[in-house]
Order: C-alpha cells, then structure tokens, then sequence
C-alpha cells in the first residue's frame, strides 16, 4: 500500500513538473539562437563579404553552425581570438593572404565621377550619396572600408585611402619621452 | 566628530595616499617679475586649443585682423574660439606642427603683426546687471578653456545644473620648474578674487576652497589679502608635494571626499577651476578681454635669463627661447609642460597655446635622457606612490600583454598618468608610456565598437528596406498580372464570338466573289515584291552615303577649330582607334597601321595643330578605306555578314567623333567624353578575356598613341583625357593578364 501512495504521488509529481516544463517551453520559447547573436556581436560588422558570405550576420550563422573562425580579415587576430574563446576552439592564423591592418575609406574623384548610382547599390551600409546622373560622395564617418564600391564603378573613379593620422586617433608609441627628473 | 563644513572652516587639511617629493627647481622662476615679449614675426594660432571641436572659421587668408577679433565661432557647445592676439594681417591657413605629443599636424592660422596692436571695439560687462547665460556666453565667446593643462571649456563646467557644495580653485602647481600660476597670483591677486566671484555668482557654492602649496608664501599671503573682504573664501596651503595638483587629489587634501570611479566632481557637489582660468574669466567678463595671452613659465639651465613671460598665444616656442638667452646643447631636448608630464617637442615652431604652462629647455645633466629599461623586480615601490591607489605592477603586466579586460578590472581608467610611479620605479620602466598605448588602444576599441554597433545598425536598415522595395515590387507585378489575365480572358470571350459573325458573314458572301478575290491577292503580291526590291536598293544607297558622309564628317569641324580643339579631336582620334582596335583585334593590320600613320599628324600638330587635324583627319579616312578594302578580300565570303557591320561601327564613330569636335569647347563635355571613354574601355577589358591572345598582340602598339598624346598634353584637360586613356589600357592589360 505505502509502495503504491508512493508512487502515485511521485508520479503525479512528475506529470505537475512535466506539464510546467512543457508549458514554458512553448510560453518563454527563444525565437533566435543567442549564439549567433554574440558572435554577431564580436565581428567587426564592415559587411565586406571576404569570408564569403553575404554579411557579417551570414557569417555569424555559418560559424554557429561549424565554419571556420579565421575568415574575417577586417577583424583580425583579436577577433579569431575572441571567437575562438567564444567557441571553445583553437586559436587559427588567418587564412587569407592579408596582413596589413591600415582603416581605410572609400574616396570618388569627384570631376570623374558619371553618376552611374552603382556604387550606391553596392555599399552595404548606404555610405555613399548621390542620384542618377550627379556625383556621389562617401560619408567618411560610415564607410567601413569594405572595398565592394570598387569593383562596380565603370569609370574607376573609386579609391581607397587610408584614413589620416589625427591627434585624437593617435597612438602612443613607447620611445616618445621619457619623464625623469634626477638630481 | 564636528561636520566636514566645520572642519573645512577649522583648516583642516588631509592627506591623499602615495605621492612624490622630485627637486621642486622653482626660484630660478618664481623671483622675477614677469617678463613681455617683443611682439614675434609669425603668430600660429591652432584653430583647436582645448578638449573639444574647433569651431568654424570666420576670416580669410589676406584679411586684416583687430586685436581681440574672433577668427573662428563657437557653433556648438564643444567648440570654444580663438582670437586674433594683436592686429594683423591673416597669411595662411594650413596644417602646422600641434603642440601635441604626436606633432601631428593640424589647422594652423599663421597671423603677420602689423606693429599697431589696434584693439577691436570693446564691451565690458557690469556684472550685477547680467544674467547666467550672458555671463557663460561671454566666457565661452572669449575662448576660456581650462589652463591647467586638460584644456576643457569653462562654459560647460561653469554652467552646471546640479548644486555645487564647493567651488575650488587649484593654486597647487605641484609640478618641478613651473611658477607661472605663482607669479599670476603675486602680481594679479585681486583680478583674480574678481574672477572668482563671477564663478560663484554661476555656481552659487557654499564656500570656495583656494588651495596653495606652501612653498609659495608670497602668492598665498597675497591672495590672503585679496581674499580678506569675502567671507566664505578659504585660502588653504597644502604641503608640497606631487602630484597633489591633480583634480581629485586636491579635492581629497581640501575636502577628504573621493571622486567615485567613473564619476566627475560635479556628482559630488565639487567644482575646480584653475586659478589662471578664474583671471581670464575676470578679463574677459570686466575688460572684454579674450583669452590672448598667457603667462608661461621658461626655464632650464640652457637658458641665461630662466623667467615667466607673459607670451601671446600662438608665439614660436623659438622666440620664446631666444628673448630668454638660450644656448643650445648638443643633442638638446625641448619640453612643453613640466618634466613630469611634458612631451618633448619635434621642432621649435610650435606656438605657445592655451594650455600651454611651461617650456624646458633642460641640460643634460639636468635632466638625463632615459637609461634602458630593466625588468620589475616585483618592488611595490610604485604601488606606494601611486596618488590613485592603483596597482602599477599590475597594470604593467595586463598593459604589455594587451589584456585590456584585466586592466579595466584594475581601473587603467583612474590613472592620472602622473608620472610618479615611473619616478621611483628602480628598473627604471617608463610605466606611464605603457599605460598610455593601453589608454589609447582602449579608447581605439570602443570607438570601433561603436562604429561596428552604427554599421550594423545601418547595414540592417538597407536589407530591410530592399527587403520591402522587392515585396513591393513583386505585389506590383501581380497586380498587373491578375489585371491581365482578367483583360485577356474577357478579350478570348469577345474574339470568339467576333470569329463565329465573320464566318457567318463570309459563307453569306462566298461564292460568287470567289475568283474576283484570287486575282486581286496575285495583284498585292506583286506589288509588295516591287517594294522590297526597291527597299533594298535604297539600304544599299543609304550604306554608300553613310561611308562618304563619315570620310568628310570631320571637314566642317576642323575648318573653324582652335588649337585646343585640334588637339582634342586628335585625342578623340586616338581614343576611337584605340577603342576599335580592341574591338577587332583580329584585323591586326588595319589597328597597326591606322595607328601608324596617326602618329604623323599628331607630332606634326606642334607645329600646325590646325593643319595637322586635318591632315589626321584625312590620314584616318584613307586608314579606314583601306582597311575595309583589305578586310573585304580577306573575308570575302563572309562580306555580306561584316558589311553591315562595319557600316554600324562607322556611323557609330563618326558620331561619337563629331560629337567630341564640336563639344570641346566645353570642359564638362570633354570630362563626359572621357568618362565614356574609360566606361568603353572598361567594358572592353571584361569581354576581352576570351580573346587573350590577340590583345596581347595588339596592346604593344597601343602605347605608342599615349606616347604621342603626351607630347601635345599641354593644357590640364588634354592630360586628363590622356590620363583616362592611359587608365583604361592599364586596367584593360593588367585584367588579361591575369585571366
């Protein structure tokens, strides 16, 4: 008898449990997969396509699902590292060819420029201005230096230069001044 | 316990943790009255002087300039402005040297003195008459900018919301040499209360806290003085001692509060001014005297006169040296600021600015250049004269390993890059220098994050965007479908019942009208054989007179050319043949020799370019001539297929070329023609792959037309023209190359 009260209490226990379970997991269902998200999170977001894929989101979604982290050379090394921390994986070198890590933006000779509005297509995140017919500008504060203006232009009046040296973006460098005073 | 106020009343005065004791080096200076300059050759203004925007630009080069005039406007609240330091004249303005320890350089105003100083027109303000906001405007309008050395506007901290319990003002200058806030304060005492009272009158405090070092007797026994009519006016000395000039050290010795991690004063009921910036608010506000000048204190043992000078803003630090009696060193260093926390200086024209306390020109054996670096003995000495209680050995460890998580754990961010901890440090390791390439690459960090934050964000809005142009778009296309189908439908039904009447009709009608019908179709045929045969006539003639209009299309517009015109249309010569030759490289002759015999005409186009367009135009007729020919017999079983072709490309080109004839007057019409150019060669380039080999063939004859273009290359759009060809070539050879 006590064996029986024993489980039909136990298993009323487990129906009540399972039934809240069941419940939540329908109530406070996750729509996206949060890991793609945080690695969303940790790419540079120029959307520059060089790991092939179309954007950094793609991208993000390709890595959840098993790619290889040393596809983004916008990135970096500090980005493979942080992926790789991320992912539970080893740390790779980067696979492309890529070694110089210079910011660079866009800039249209603008005598030279047609107005053919190709470039405006091709920007992923409508840096460029412009209309049909009349010269296009870059917006120097929102280009993310991806290069995918270069290609469509016809009259191949898009360059990439980097972007200047200021007093604000500088960097220390270890052999300026050294501060000692001795007696 | 009595209450902090009390105790602030008693003259009390703590103590904050670590700190240094270097060679404090100030009675060379701090004796002597201050000195004035002879008025410099040059004045390099920096159109940004302070933490913050410049603002924008109100002179132009050749403008003659008053005393005291404004050259740049404050358009936002970031922005402060400069003014002109004596009258003159504007000789340019371009990047120069900054006083910055990059030397990067940036916008610089170079102003010529007239000699006359010719104040411009001035306003003092009555200040029990004026408001706060007339008040800040004018202290933000005069250009005042902290100058203790962080350079940040004194409108915005001037004009805070929040109450303000105290109001500080910082009279320590803890650093080695500078004296200059001591002789301001010898000399201008009671300016200087005045100042302090329009602050209050904006900060409405309890009570105001005058903090001193106690090496400067002379200063503090004036401002004593000064201060005797106010009664909530606190001269306090502090014992000397470094760095206890620094904002929330001094706020610990006066009033023991702690500035909370990431906070600023203002949340802690304190405001602090520098006492060189309470005067220039006083003459600014009583005197409408922008902020012009500043004293700068001038020492080192190079120097035969070490003194304080008052010295206009934007003076050479050279002049600022040569009227102290300098003697150069071999190898001889020059700092900007105190020796603590100073930068040494690229070169000698970098203009003295508003932040600008202090110029060291040091011996050598003064002040020793750094020996090597040697690896930390894990001391503490450093951890013991941090004024920020932080971990310097640490920071060191995290900073070289670039572990910027760990260094915000050990609150890099409270570091006041003071120095002190390089001071005692026995492996000699220049700490400072680290912790700012840490700094900087952090601050480097999050302007990226934020950047990357933007562009997606950006990147976001542009898909969902298209995303919607193309739900649109598809809607469209399916309403216009839908509204064809039923058109068409509803059409069926009609022609249907449309058919069925002829019909009946016609069986009505039939037979008797039945040869009647055979004879007049027979009469219709004929008829339109007639016409198609006369139609093909015509195109055959039309053909003919095509070619002949094209061989003298040229003749009309050379008749009334100028010289730049006939250069230009050699040009546009050069770019169809260029442009054709790539368009058939398997007619190798005719390119090889239409280029050839073009380069002729254009070399002799120095002498006569009328003549030699002509004679261009002439030579290209017989070249296109005898090319069809040649191509005729070569290909003489496929005549009836390139016939009209070629006939096509002539028209296409004799239109394109006098098009180009006649527009050349007009640059914008040339930069078109050259784009079109580019865009066909381009265009080119991407189909050329297939044909590799013959491009290969033909592009080594190519240069040559650029060759002798740019010998006639004279004027600007000559060259660009040729430049685009040059271009389209390159690009043209570098792709089949690489295909």
């Amino acid at each position: 008898m006590t064996i029986l009260s024993a489980l039909i209490s136990i298993g009323l226990l487990a129906l009540v449990f399972g039934a809240v379970l069941g419940y939540a997991a329908i109530r406070f269902k996750v729509e996206t997969d949060p890991l793609v998200e945080q690695i969303d999170d940790l790419l540079p977001q120029t959307q520059c396509g060089q790991c092939g894929y179309p954007g950094c989101k793609p991208y993000a979604q390709a890595i959840a699902d098993g790619d290889d982290i040393n596809k983004c050379p916008p990135g970096g090394e500090a980005t493979i590292r942080k992926l790789a921390d991320l992912m539970g994986v080893d740390v790779k070198p980067l696979n492309e060819a890529q070694t110089e890590n210079v910011k660079r933006v866009a800039y249209i000779r603008e005598d030279e420029c047609i107005g053919c509005t190709k470039c405006i297509q091709a920007c992923p995140v409508d840096a460029i201005v412009g209309a049909s017919k009349l010269m296009h500008t870059v917006l120097v504060d929102e280009c993310t230096g991806c290069d995918l203006c270069v290609e469509p232009c016809p009259v191949d009046c898009i360059d990439m230069i980097p972007l200047p040296a200021t007093t604000d973006r500088w960097k220390w460098d270890l052999t300026a001044i050294p501060v000692k005073v001795v007696e | 316990m009595p209450s902090l106020f009390k105790q602030i009343q008693a003259g009390t005065v703590w103590d904050f943790h670590g700190g240094i004791h270097p060679p404090a080096r100030k009675t060379q200076t701090n004796q002597k009255p201050i000195a004035t300059l002879p008025m410099p050759d040059r004045l390099y203004i920096p159109l940004r002087q302070h933490i913050g925007v410049p603002g924008q630009l109100l002179v132009q080069i050749g403008q003659r300039v008053l005393k005291g005039q404004a050259l740049t406007s404050a358009d936002n609240s970031m922005a402060v402005p400069v003014h002109a330091p004596t009258s003159g004249v504007v000789l340019s303005i371009a990047p120069h040297t900054s006083p910055h320890p990059s030397a990067l350089p940036e916008l610089t105003l170079v102003l010529a003195p007239d000699g006359l100083d010719e104040w411009r027109v001035r306003e003092p303000l009555n200040i029990s008459h004026c408001d706060k906001v007339q008040l800040l405007n004018r202290i933000q309008d005069s250009g005042i900018a902290g100058m203790g050395g962080a350079g940040f506007p004194t409108h915005l901290k001037s004009g805070v919301a929040q109450p303000v319990d105290y109001l500080i003002i910082n009279a320590v200058e803890c650093e080695p040499y500078i004296s200059a806030d001591d002789l301001l304060m010898q000399e201008a005492a009671t300016t200087i209360v005045k100042g302090i009272d329009i602050l209050c009158r904006l900060l409405s405090p309890k009570a105001v806290l005058i903090g001193i070092e106690d090496d400067k007797p002379i200063a503090t026994a004036a401002m004593k003085a000064a201060c005797s009519q106010r009664e909530h006016y606190y001269v306090r000395t502090v014992p000397t001692k470094y760095p206890s000039g620094g904002e929330k050290q001094l706020i610990q010795l006066l009033t023991n509060k702690e500035v909370p991690n990431g906070r600023r004063p203002i949340d802690i009921g304190i405001v602090m001014q520098n006492v060189g910036t309470a005067f220039a608010v006083a003459q600014a506000v009583l005197d409408d005297h922008p902020l012009i000048s500043r004293i700068v204190t001038v020492a080192g043992d190079t120097l035969s006169q070490q003194q304080n000078v008052l010295a206009l803003l934007g003076t050479p630090v050279s002049d600022l040296l040569d009227a102290c009696g300098f003697q150069p060193e071999h190898k001889q260093r020059i700092i900007m600021g105190g020796p603590m926390m100073g930068f040494t200086l690229p070169d000698l024209s970098v203009p003295v600015v508003k932040t600008t306390n202090c110029i060291l020109a040091p011996t050598v054996a003064e002040l020793p250049a750094a020996t090597e670096e040697m690896d930390c003995i894990r001391c503490s000495a450093c951890a013991d004269a941090c004024p920020a209680s932080l971990l310097p050995q640490q920071l060191l460890w995290y900073s070289k390993a670039r572990d910027n998580e760990k260094l915000a754990e050990y609150n890099l961010a409270d570091c006041i890059e003071c120095g002190a901890c390089a001071y005692v440090c026995p492996s000699e390791i220049p700490l400072v220098q680290y912790y700012r390439v840490a700094k900087a690459d952090i601050r480097e960090q999050q302007r990226e994050a934020l950047k990357a934050e933007q562009a997606k964000a950006r990147f976001e809005a542009r898909n969902e965007r298209l995303e919607r142009e193309k739900q649109e778009r598809l809607e469209r296309n399916q309403q216009l479908a839908a509204a064809r189908q039923q058109q068409q439908t509803s059409g069926a039904g009609n022609a249907v019942a449309d058919a069925l009447a002829r019909i009946k009709a016609k069986q009505a009608q039939a037979a008797p009208q039945d040869e009647q019908n055979k004879a007049q179709i027979l009469a219709e045929r004929e008829l339109k054989k007639q016409q198609a045969r006369e139609y093909q006539q015509q195109k055959a003639q039309q053909q003919a007179v095509e070619e002949h209009a094209e061989q003298h299309s040229q003749t009309p517009a050379t008749s009334n050319s100028t010289d730049s015109k006939a250069a230009a249309v050699a040009a546009a010569i050069a770019r169809a043949q260029a442009k054709k030759a790539a368009q058939k490289p398997e007619q190798l002759i005719k390119p090889a020799q239409s280029v050839d015999e073009m380069n002729k005409p254009v070399r002799a186009a120095e002498a006569d370019p009328r003549k030699a367009a002509i004679a261009a135009a002439i030579a290209r007729a017989k070249a296109k001539q005898q090319a069809q020919t040649e191509t005729e017999s070569e290909t003489k079983t496929e005549t009836e297929t390139t016939a009209p072709l070629i006939a096509a490309d002539a028209v296409n080109k004799s239109a394109v070329e006098s098009n180009a004839a006649s527009a050349i007057e007009d640059p914008r019409k040339a930069a078109v023609a050259a784009a079109l150019a580019r865009a066909k060669a381009k265009k080119q380039a991407n189909a050329e792959p297939t044909e590799q080999t013959e491009a290969s063939t033909t592009d080594p004859v190519v240069p040559e037309t650029v060759v002798a273009e740019t010998v006639v290359a004279e004027d600007p759009r000559k060259a660009a023209i040729a430049a685009a060809i040059a271009r389209a070539k390159a690009r043209k050879q570098a792709d089949s190359e690489n295909s």
